[in-house]
């Protein structure tokens, strides 16, 4: 499918503003303003050509914690997202009871996850039952990280999804390493999409640096399921630029010379190579995209910065739904 | 009014429920065509057809896992564990995910379902096929416990969980399943969630049990009254949230407690009444708190001497309260 321009420049933007955004978040924690950061620096192709092959608000998404540019494509703002890193009142995912980057957004039918990994995959296929049963026509997608699908709760996800031909996309985001474990730890197949044949639903490779790319397999896959074609499985590969999360070095494990060589193909600097090849924006637009998305980046962290914590009764509730307090 | 049994007061429930509501539906292994192994779910899937009683993969945390979504979704699953020895490849589905989701969500997200699982030894079910789980579940803040022991407050007691907005632990005491017989109204009415029922009154000691021990706790009381010793009977009915205000009113009226379950003793759920008791009611007490309870072996064995050596009885409570009574 041919994007127009307007969309091509919409989807780098939603790339660069996430990437700033969790820059940023890198130097709170270095200036210790922040406890933790987990990233998505690598990942922003891959889930911002997903999110836009969904239809936001009326499909569903059981995320996990990498995915901030897919959150943000589907209406997180960088306001609320500095809320969670920095532990706020008004923190939407959960009122800062969660750690930051654990996602949730009601309001755009994105599902709270945890931190245990692969849980999210059944509730997708859940939803997707649900979906079914009531007979509309919405999808759900769901990701996770190559190393999650070795948990068994993933195999009986994709399963439940293939045996019921729902309406899921499984999508694998691949970056190479589990904290420090390589894929091929992790599986004997090449690619997680490979397992797919014995579960009984498509799988598909995909290059996750390259948005466009992304967005055409994801769209596919949509439209088949949306159609009650049921689910794909699609594994997204990345490389993941940062350690995996602000308490982890990852000197321990892999060389800075391969870092530095697969930071070359870092999908902001491929999409706006590809942009100024193909002359959908000048340098000058993606100098004012810079400046545009440094001035909402700055702006949300003094918006955190000033915002209170909470007061710590609100640790008590709310435990059953009783005990939901409003407002 | 007509006699019941427990189980097909427990199917009346589910068909009640799924006539009022269209988004109750059944999840389980066996629950279809087959009618559930223990036959809960009999002539259901006939009513109301495979997309509202499901056969599922035979697994269990996706039966869990797949009912969470749907719930989040805003569907009412009713999951079937079909023995509750087999509930813990879902405990991560159960602990993680469902008991903490209007937690971690502050309240944006919750799981309305129902967990049935048939519990309880003494039916030459071996360590698989016997076990008590509530001790396990009764730790986890976020989700309700409730343990019907008579037909009358099995059927009440379940559509109050169905109804109910919080995710719900349905116990079953298999072992009287059509060994406990009682009146059952056709007509619709819920037992409400929480108060424990005096089942019979007594001024000597009080006698604290749930499920197919508080079948035997009445026997006793029974048998003692022909001894002169009078026995308050408190079907708990409710482990969470429990009834603090039951239990103490009778234990300030006897001054002597005796807690009996068949589930182990140690870490037991009768140590939290015990602790209640101590804690509130101590100088109330005529006796050292007693608690009857299995013994600390992994599980119930097979061989029909060993189970009889494992399960607690009418003779074994009967001796127990006696002791107690005479302290």
């Amino acid at each position: 499918m041919e994007l127009s321009s307007e969309l091509k420049k919409e989807m780098y933007w939603m790339m660069l503003l996430s990437r700033r955004l969790d820059e940023r978040a890198w130097v709170l924690h270095r200036q210790g303003k922040i406890a933790f950061h987990i990233s998505g620096i690598g990942h922003e192709a891959a889930q911002v050509g997903a999110a836009f092959a969904l239809k936001k608000g009326f499909d569903w998404v059981t995320p996990y914690y990498r995915d901030l540019a897919l959150m943000l494509c589907l209406g997180l703002t960088p306001r609320e997202f500095v809320l969670s890193l920095m532990g706020k009142s008004g923190d939407p995912s959960s009122g800062a009871r969660q750690m930051p980057s654990h996602f949730s957004l009601r309001r755009v039918n994105a599902v709270s996850h945890s931190a245990p990994v692969a849980t999210q995959t059944v509730h997708a296929a859940g939803i997707g039952l649900a979906i079914k049963m009531k007979k509309e026509d919405k999808v759900v997608l769901t990701t996770i990280g190559e190393g999650s699908t070795s948990q068994g709760e993933w195999y009986e996800g994709v399963n439940w999804a293939a045996v019921h031909q729902l309406p899921v996309i499984f999508l694998v985001q691949n970056n190479q390493y589990a904290i420090s474990v390589p894929p091929e730890l992790q599986m004997a197949v090449k690619s997680s999409a490979d397992k797919a044949c014995g579960l009984g639903l498509p799988g598909i490779t995909v290059d996750g640096t390259d948005v466009f790319e992304v967005f055409d397999i994801v769209s596919s896959a949509v439209e088949r399921a949306r159609t009650g074609g049921g689910p794909t499985l699609i594994e997204a590969r990345m490389y993941r630029i940062t350690p995996h999360s602000s308490d982890d070095d990852d000197r321990t494990y892999r060389s800075r010379e391969e870092v530095e060589e697969n930071k070359k193909k870092d999908p902001i600097i491929l999409i706006r190579q590809k942009l100024l090849d193909t002359l959908v924006v000048s340098e000058k637009e993606l100098q004012e995209m810079d400046s545009n998305a440094k001035e909402i980046v700055t702006e949300a962290v003094k918006f955190g910065e000033e915002a209170p914590y909470p007061s710590f009764e609100e640790a008590s509730y709310p435990v059953f739904v009783e005990d939901v307090r409003n407002g | 009014m007509v006699e019941k049994t427990l189980v097909d007061a427990i199917r009346d429930a589910m068909d009640e429920e799924m006539q009022r509501d269209e988004n109750v539906f059944i999840v389980g292994e066996d629950v279809g065509q087959r009618g559930g192994v223990f036959r809960a779910t009999v002539g259901l899937f006939d009513k109301y057809g495979s997309n509202r009683v499901i056969d599922s993969p035979l697994a269990e945390l996706s039966i869990v896992g797949v009912g969470i979504g749907a719930a989040l979704y805003g569907l009412k699953p009713v999951c079937e564990i079909q023995f509750a020895d087999f509930i813990f490849p879902a405990f991560n589905q159960i602990i993680s995910e469902a008991t903490k989701m209007v937690y971690r969500s502050n309240g944006e997200w919750t799981v309305p379902m129902v967990i049935r699982a048939p519990y309880g030894g003494g039916i030459g079910g071996g360590l698989y096929h016997s076990q008590s789980i509530e001790a396990y579940f009764t730790h986890a803040p976020g989700l309700k416990v409730v343990v019907p022991s008579t037909p009358y407050d099995a059927k009440g007691l379940l559509k109050a969980a169905i109804r109910d907005p919080n995710p719900v632990l349905f116990l079953e005491p298999k072992k009287g399943y059509r060994l406990i017989k009682g009146e059952v109204p056709e007509d619709d009415y819920c037992v409400p969630i929480g108060p424990a029922n005096i089942s019979q009154q007594g001024t000597d000691i009080s006698l604290f049990a749930y499920g197919m021990m508080h079948y035997y706790a009445l026997q006793s009381a029974q048998k003692l009254a022909s001894e002169g010793i009078s026995v308050e009977v408190i079907d708990l009915r409710t482990l969470i949230p429990i009834d603090k205000e039951t239990i103490l009113n009778s234990v300030k009226k006897t001054g002597k407690a005796l807690i009996v379950h068949e589930d182990n003793l140690t870490g037991g759920y009768g140590g939290e009444i015990a602790a209640i008791i101590a804690e509130h009611a101590f100088t109330d007490l005529d006796a050292p708190v007693r608690r009857l309870a299995g013994p600390d072996v992994p599980a119930v064995p097979f061989s029909h001497p060993m189970q009889d050596w494992y399960m607690i009885n009418e003779e074994k409570i009967t001796n127990a309260a006696r002791d107690l009574a005479n302290y």
